[in-house]
């Protein structure tokens, strides 16, 4: 099983990337399972959302405790919140800045890989809204899902010229992100 | 029964939110009527079902009321002309309903409801246990719990064919956010294979001004009884109506919840020492748990409860005689005794030739997270549990912080 964690605020769309990458994988014939944590259910509050794949059937409830990739949505979290608690050693933390990994002040074994994916949003949809830049940013960092299936799930809920625009944002995401 | 056995691969699978699949499982099953009125976690199955009738997808009266009990009322009215009734509800809403629901019953009208299961005020929380369901309990309405979306959609379909064939309500019981928000494969069953599954309903007696009668209306002592009476020779009827439900379910759909006749769905039961009894999402950890003490060669097992009402007491006593201990796990408790889960279950095996110790566990309230290493302690909690334990070392709350507690500990 590959657990995922997200941390964002409210209104980030924390919900929806865990969303989009549940409905990637399952396009991708892998058993997808997403799960938000609803806090306060406010803008601006910590948010967490979560994201299981498996080769079979996932029958597990609990929250992920264990991620072998955590994604930040926003920095200024990092100051209340852990990001790096449980994540494997052997994991992945994906950030959302426009630093370079090794200037980011995060303690932990994981890989830091880093995304300026509001730039990005910024760019292709003239808006902060950065979770389908964050969808690519996690498909180009661990290869766990296909190019095609990132468009066919974001076209399919972005209809017409803004699915367009989700494409491009996740495509070069997904580019400045693949080794 | 592994829970792999119950996929069918050809099927098509869609991932989405577990109350969007709900509604477009009772889209499928075609009511004339829906009323309901929103409340957290379960707004999201009337807020579909809306769109779908506004769309024109869904032929059916949309009826918007000013509250549950409007709602609950409204389904009675249907109901009683002869229509198929939905309604959708949570925690205080239900409560709101229980006034109205306990009249359906005594109708005998076979409305049928998606509880997506929440805590009751105060303190105010909108996460799930079953406190609101248990306070049901009582009322002569059917009662299920899903493990799954999956099985949230199918328990709504297999509700209303058994409840328009006894003429019951039925609460489809499912956890709010853990199986409402949550998004997951399932299969949307199809209108065409939900028309062969449920037939039109085919009420007995309508109300119908051309052919003007009373329904529910006033009871002297020497009939009251009677009407109540037929109530539980209902439930008792449905038992078989339930088995013969989920063996042409199997056939039609390729999901298999034929265990038990469809009132427990066991793993690995059959010869474990200790057993986990737990209804509801709560069962996919304990899977998980099960697993890792088979592969450590220890005999432990799980029974869950698909049907609360009518209790599977004969099925339970079968699937639990021979256990060293059991461990209940239950999402609501009654306070000033216990477990209300619990104690029906020990009343099950009080005919059983022997009685293995039964303890109960309150955690999972309002939403606690209940983890793998929760469910493994409790296991090795119950291990030590004896026949003879004194009444307050029968039930648990492991998950309880003492430091909330007035004078800091329990």
């Amino acid at each position: 099983m590959y657990q995922i964690r997200i941390h964002g605020r409210g209104g980030q769309g924390s919900v929806t990337l865990a969303q989009l990458l549940a409905q990637a994988g399952h396009e991708d014939g892998i058993w997808s399972q997403a799960t938000p944590s609803f806090g306060v259910e406010r803008r601006g509050a910590p948010v967490e959302a979560y994201v299981r794949y498996s080769d079979e059937k996932i029958t597990e409830r609990s929250h992920v405790e264990e991620p072998d990739c955590v994604i930040v949505q926003d920095t200024s979290l990092l100051e209340y919140v852990d990001v790096t608690e449980g994540l494997s050693d052997d994991g992945i933390l994906l950030v959302n800045t426009d630093a370079d990994p090794e200037d980011v002040d995060i303690d932990t074994d994981a890989e830091i890989v880093t995304v300026d994916a509001t730039e990005i949003a910024l760019e292709n949809l003239g808006r902060p809204i950065m979770n389908t830049a964050l969808l690519g940013a996690f498909a180009g960092a661990t290869d766990k899902l296909s190019t095609e299936s990132l468009e066919a799930v974001i076209t399919r809920k972005f209809e017409g010229e803004i699915g367009q625009k989700n494409v491009a944002a996740t495509t070069d995401a997904y580019t400045e992100v693949h080794a | 029964m592994a829970q792999a056995d119950q996929q069918n691969p050809s099927d098509e699978q869609e991932v989405m939110k577990g109350t969007s699949a709900v509604a477009k499982g009772v889209m499928a099953a075609n009511p004339d009527v829906v009323s309901a009125y929103p409340i957290t976690p379960q707004t999201g199955v009337v807020e579909k079902l809306s769109e779908l009738v506004a769309d024109g997808k869904l032929d059916s009266e949309f009826i918007k009321v000013d509250s549950e009990f409007n709602a609950a009322s409204t389904c009675i009215g249907a109901s009683a002309a002869g229509a198929r009734a939905f309604s959708a509800t949570s925690s205080q809403g239900l409560k709101l309903m229980s006034e109205p629901l306990f009249t359906a019953a005594g109708m005998r009208l076979p409305i049928v409801m998606a509880v997506a299961n929440r805590s009751l005020s105060a303190p105010l929380s909108i996460w799930a246990d079953h406190t609101d369901a248990f306070a049901e309990r009582d009322g002569g309405m059917l009662q299920f719990h899903a493990e799954d979306v999956q099985e949230a959609i199918d328990h709504v379909l297999l509700g209303f064919r058994v409840a328009e064939q006894v003429n019951l309500p039925a609460l489809s019981n499912f956890d709010g956010f853990i199986l409402t928000h949550v998004q997951e494969p399932a299969n949307i069953p199809t209108e065409e294979e939900v028309s062969e599954f449920l037939p039109p309903r085919e009420p007995e007696y309508t109300l119908d001004p051309s052919d003007p009668k009373t329904m529910g209306a006033y009871a002297r002592p020497e009939h009251w009884t009677e009407s109540r009476y037929e109530i539980q020779r209902a439930m008792m009827e449905s038992r078989e109506v339930w088995a013969d439900a989920v063996e042409e379910f199997k056939d039609v759909f390729g999901r298999d919840y034929t265990e038990y006749g469809g009132m427990l769905d066991t793993y690995y039961a059959d010869d474990a020492d200790h057993i986990i009894v737990a209804m509801g999402s709560i069962a996919g950890t304990i899977r998980n748990v099960v697993d890792a003490y088979r592969e450590d060669g220890e005999k432990v097992g799980m029974v869950r409860p698909r049907v609360f009402r009518p209790f599977p007491a004969p099925e339970l006593r079968d699937a639990l005689a021979d256990a060293e201990s059991v461990a209940v796990l239950t999402k609501e408790m009654s306070p000033g005794y216990e477990s209300a889960f619990a104690g029906e279950i020990k009343g099950a095996l009080y005919h059983a030739e022997s009685q293995p110790p039964v303890k109960s566990y309150v955690l999972g309230m309002a939403g606690r997270d209940v983890k793998p290493e929760d469910i493994a302690d409790i296991i090795e909690d119950v291990k030590t549990a004896t026949p003879k334990m004194d009444f307050d070392e029968s039930e648990s709350w492991p998950q309880l912080r003492p430091e909330l507690l007035k004078g800091g500990d329990a």
